[in-house]
């Protein structure tokens, strides 16, 4: 039997929690069996930084919440055929998107950053400085799901998805069986 | 509280009570909330559930002078923008503050029916139309001078007839009569002709004729009486929809003020079919302006017993109407929401069923019919069915109100037999060059030129009277946001799909009107409109998509010129320049990643 050739894949994690990078290592010892058809290429998990060549599936956890997110997730859709978003963050802007709520204010970013460093209850911040080390990437002005910034092949609800729900769509990904999802695996009540 | 005892601390006369306290305090303020709560034996909770749910209710003060501009998509179109301005100016507040010496409020309000004289404003209850910047600024100053509203309209306005006042301030703009409505209508006719007759037979008559409702939802009339009939009750209510609120639509208050006789004897005969002792003409708050003329009008009835005991000398033939005011809720337009809200209650849609004819208001048999209806019934009965059968096409027969507005010569009421084309009744409105025109108002249906062959009737182009005509320069996504907005604001809040999926949709049509819309969000337009209309429980949710669902289907391109394709599959709609340019000003330093010419 002749082997085919190794699909590859990337992942990364932009505004999320990386709850759903655990959520991949939870498909457990199938793992083994998941890497007999993939190799990994750029992802937090191999902790490769940058493509060493194009990818077929590319694996995006967390939304757009500053413009590293925004840049990376370009450079992943110009090196991957097949983008997912996998979670609520990258699907909807989940947790991070909570500041997109500050609306009726006319320095919204400010507010947040704001409350966050300096005027918060809890805050105990001595220099009440903004952190604005220029390593740090600046901030957009709301949080955007993927799908706002590039084209989204396919979506994998959850938070996190758990690793069945993970490892069933890539596997018919990879076998070119993936006909949507069965509705018990996206019910979650 | 002597207002509460003017209503007997009815719970179910809430909606009046506050309006009163309204009218006297300028707002509802928490105190008398209280009050109004103990007296009526409520929560004040509840009380203010209702004070809260009403647009012309108010829990901050309002000014003595309350100014209310109307700001439907027609206004805008006709120069509301400049008589607003005028007024902010002479005022000196912007719309929607109240002045600090308490004297004038400025608020925008949705249509109040006076399309075919727009720009108009409602000042308290005065209603002033056709408004430009001079005549705006000219009335601002007068009222700052402490000339009472009313004086605005006419100089000697206490001296006229409540005919007159209505007249004074709004032209009707009847311009075609038909044969059943606006023409010569004898007095008294189909009422004297119904005392004749078992209540079976006048519901036989008026089935006979093929009447269905003119509100818009077109319920067959006759088997709506049959049913509320047939309920065996103690008490059967008949209950007269006033409430238009669809923007456009202003047939109703022609004929309020017109043929209001003719309205009290078609309920008058509904009641004598069903049996009813009771009726309530629900006035919506926009034409409080009518209410003294159509209390004088049912006082005279009294008077000449037409109504009240005996009616006629018939013997048992007792019936009484009472107007119920509104306070600027679309929604009550609904019949299970007007039902609420005569009970006292906030304006929310009922679960169906049961239905109103079954157990409505106060849980007793309700007839719901709309003005209009009434009115043909009325004449139905003198003339018979066969004479309105014969009218019409089949499944829509006899004549229908059309109120027409918007760019066109001659805006206003037009009577005519169902079956006519778009393209007959542009020609008597004076508009062959229109670009769109709106059937049914905001609820109803879009067309495009190539659909104006199409027929008004039931079964093809159904309108409960709006025909809103639109010139080649407007923008169609304008206008479709301008009504997205709108069942925004009258949404009541029930139903989240319509609560929250409205907001959505308003937003997704901002994003087209930017240029920021994907193709893929043509396809979330549809899919999310189909869940709002699956899922909500009343007319208002499964309808409000409408303006986007129709113009997507007349209008394609106006949504596909407006998206903007990927390249590389990266959106070109997401632009990151203005994203980062908050924080660029907050760090006060530029982007390492994005801006190319960055050098440290």
């Amino acid at each position: 039997m002749t082997e085919l050739p190794k699909a590859r894949i990337a992942t990364a994690s932009l505004a999320g929690c990386f709850g759903c990078h655990m959520a991949i290592l939870d498909i457990d010892e199938r793992l083994i069996e998941l890497m007999k058809l993939v190799e990994v290429d750029r992802s937090p998990l191999t902790d490769i930084k940058r493509f060493t060549k194009r990818c077929d599936i590319g694996i995006i956890e967390g939304g757009c919440c500053n413009e590293e997110n925004v840049h990376v997730l370009h450079d992943f859709r110009r090196n991957c055929d097949i983008l997912i978003s996998i979670g609520q963050c990258a699907i909807m802007g989940g947790l991070p998107a909570m500041r997109n709520a500050i609306m009726h204010s006319d320095a919204p970013l400010r507010e947040c950053l704001e409350e966050a460093y300096i005027t918060g209850r809890y805050i105990r911040n001595t220099t009440h400085d903004i952190p604005n080390d220029p390593a740090l990437p600046l901030l957009l002005d709301e949080v955007y799901p993927c799908s706002d910034v590039v084209e989204i092949d396919y979506q994998i609800p959850g938070c996190a998805p758990t690793g069945d729900i993970i490892f069933e769509t890539l596997a018919k990904l990879l076998t070119g069986k993936f006909r949507g999802f069965e509705r018990e695996m996206i019910k979650f009540d | 509280m002597e207002i509460c005892e003017t209503y007997a601390n009815d719970r179910h006369r809430m909606l009046d009570i506050l309006l009163d306290v309204q009218d006297r305090f300028r707002w509802i303020s928490p105190k008398v909330m209280e009050t109004v709560a103990r007296q009526t034996g409520l929560s004040r909770i509840e009380v203010e559930g209702v004070a809260s749910f009403y647009s012309f209710l108010s829990q901050t003060p309002k000014g003595r002078v309350t100014i209310r501009l109307c700001n439907d998509i027609v206004d805008r179109y006709a120069g509301l923008e400049e008589v607003a301005k005028a007024f902010e100016e002479v005022l000196g507040i912007k719309v929607g503050q109240t002045s600090n010496d308490g004297a004038f409020s400025l608020e925008y309000t949705p249509c109040i029916g006076m399309c075919d004289q727009a720009p108009a404003a409602m000042v308290n209850d005065v209603v002033l139309t056709k408004l430009t910047a001079e005549t705006a600024r000219s009335a601002a100053e007068a009222l700052k001078a402490g000339t009472s509203p009313s004086k605005l309209v006419n100089e000697r306005f206490d001296d006229l007839t409540a005919h007159e006042q209505a007249t004074r301030m709004v032209d009707n703009n009847i311009r075609h009569a038909g044969e059943v409505l606006l023409g010569p209508v004898p007095e008294e006719a189909g009422l004297g002709k119904a005392v004749g007759l078992t209540p079976t037979q006048i519901i036989t008559t008026v089935e006979n004729s093929g009447l269905r409702g003119c509100g818009g939802a077109g319920f067959t009339t006759g088997r709506k009486w049959r049913f509320a009939a047939s309920e065996k009750a103690e008490k059967t209510f008949v209950l007269c929809n006033a409430d238009e609120g669809e923007p456009g639509t202003f047939k109703d208050r022609v004929l309020l003020t017109e043929r209001p006789h003719l309205l009290f004897e078609g309920m008058t005969i509904a009641a004598r079919a069903v049996g009813a002792k009771e009726g309530i003409l629900y006035l919506r708050g926009e034409y409080v302006y009518l209410r003294k003329l159509l209390e004088g009008v049912l006082a005279e009835r009294r008077r000449r017993g037409l109504l009240g005991k005996d009616i006629l000398g018939v013997a048992g033939f007792d019936f009484d109407i009472r107007i119920q005011l509104g306070a600027g809720a679309y929604i009550c337009g609904e019949e299970g929401a007007l039902i609420s809200s005569c009970e006292g209650l906030p304006g929310e849609p009922k679960t169906r069923p049961p239905f109103p004819v079954n157990r409505g208001y106060l849980g007793y048999p309700t007839v719901v019919n709309n003005v209009e209806t009434f009115c043909h019934a009325a004449r139905i009965l003198d003339r018979g069915a066969e004479w309105f059968h014969a009218m019409g096409t089949e499944g829509s027969h006899g004549t229908k109100l059309l109120s027409v507005c918007g760019d066109c010569l001659n805006p206003g009421i037009y009577e005519l037999p169902y079956g006519h084309t778009v393209w007959e009744l542009l020609e008597m409105v004076g508009d062959e060059d229109a670009a769109a025109v709106q059937v049914g108002g905001p609820s109803g249906t879009m067309i495009a030129r190539d659909s104006f062959h199409r027929r008004l009737t039931f079964d093809d182009l159904a309108t409960g009277g709006a025909v809103i005509v639109f010139s080649g320069e407007r923008n169609i996504l304008e206008i479709v946001e301008y009504y997205m907005s709108f069942f925004v604001h009258e949404s009541c809040g029930y139903c989240t799909p319509c609560r929250v999926g409205n907001v959505f949709l308003q937003k997704a049509i901002q994003k087209f009107r930017k240029g920021l819309a994907n193709a893929e969000d043509i396809e979330y337009l549809k899919e999310l409109s189909g869940t709002i209309i699956e899922t909500s429980r009343c007319g208002l949710g499964m309808t409000s998509p409408n303006p986007i669902l129709t113009t997507l289907k007349n209008f394609p391109l106006v949504y596909s010129a407006m998206t903007k394709p990927s390249k590389d599959r990266i959106r070109a709609t997401f632009d990151i320049q203005s994203a980062i340019d908050d924080a660029r000003r907050i760090a006060k330093r530029r982007s390492y990643i994005f801006d190319k010419d960055f050098s440290q």
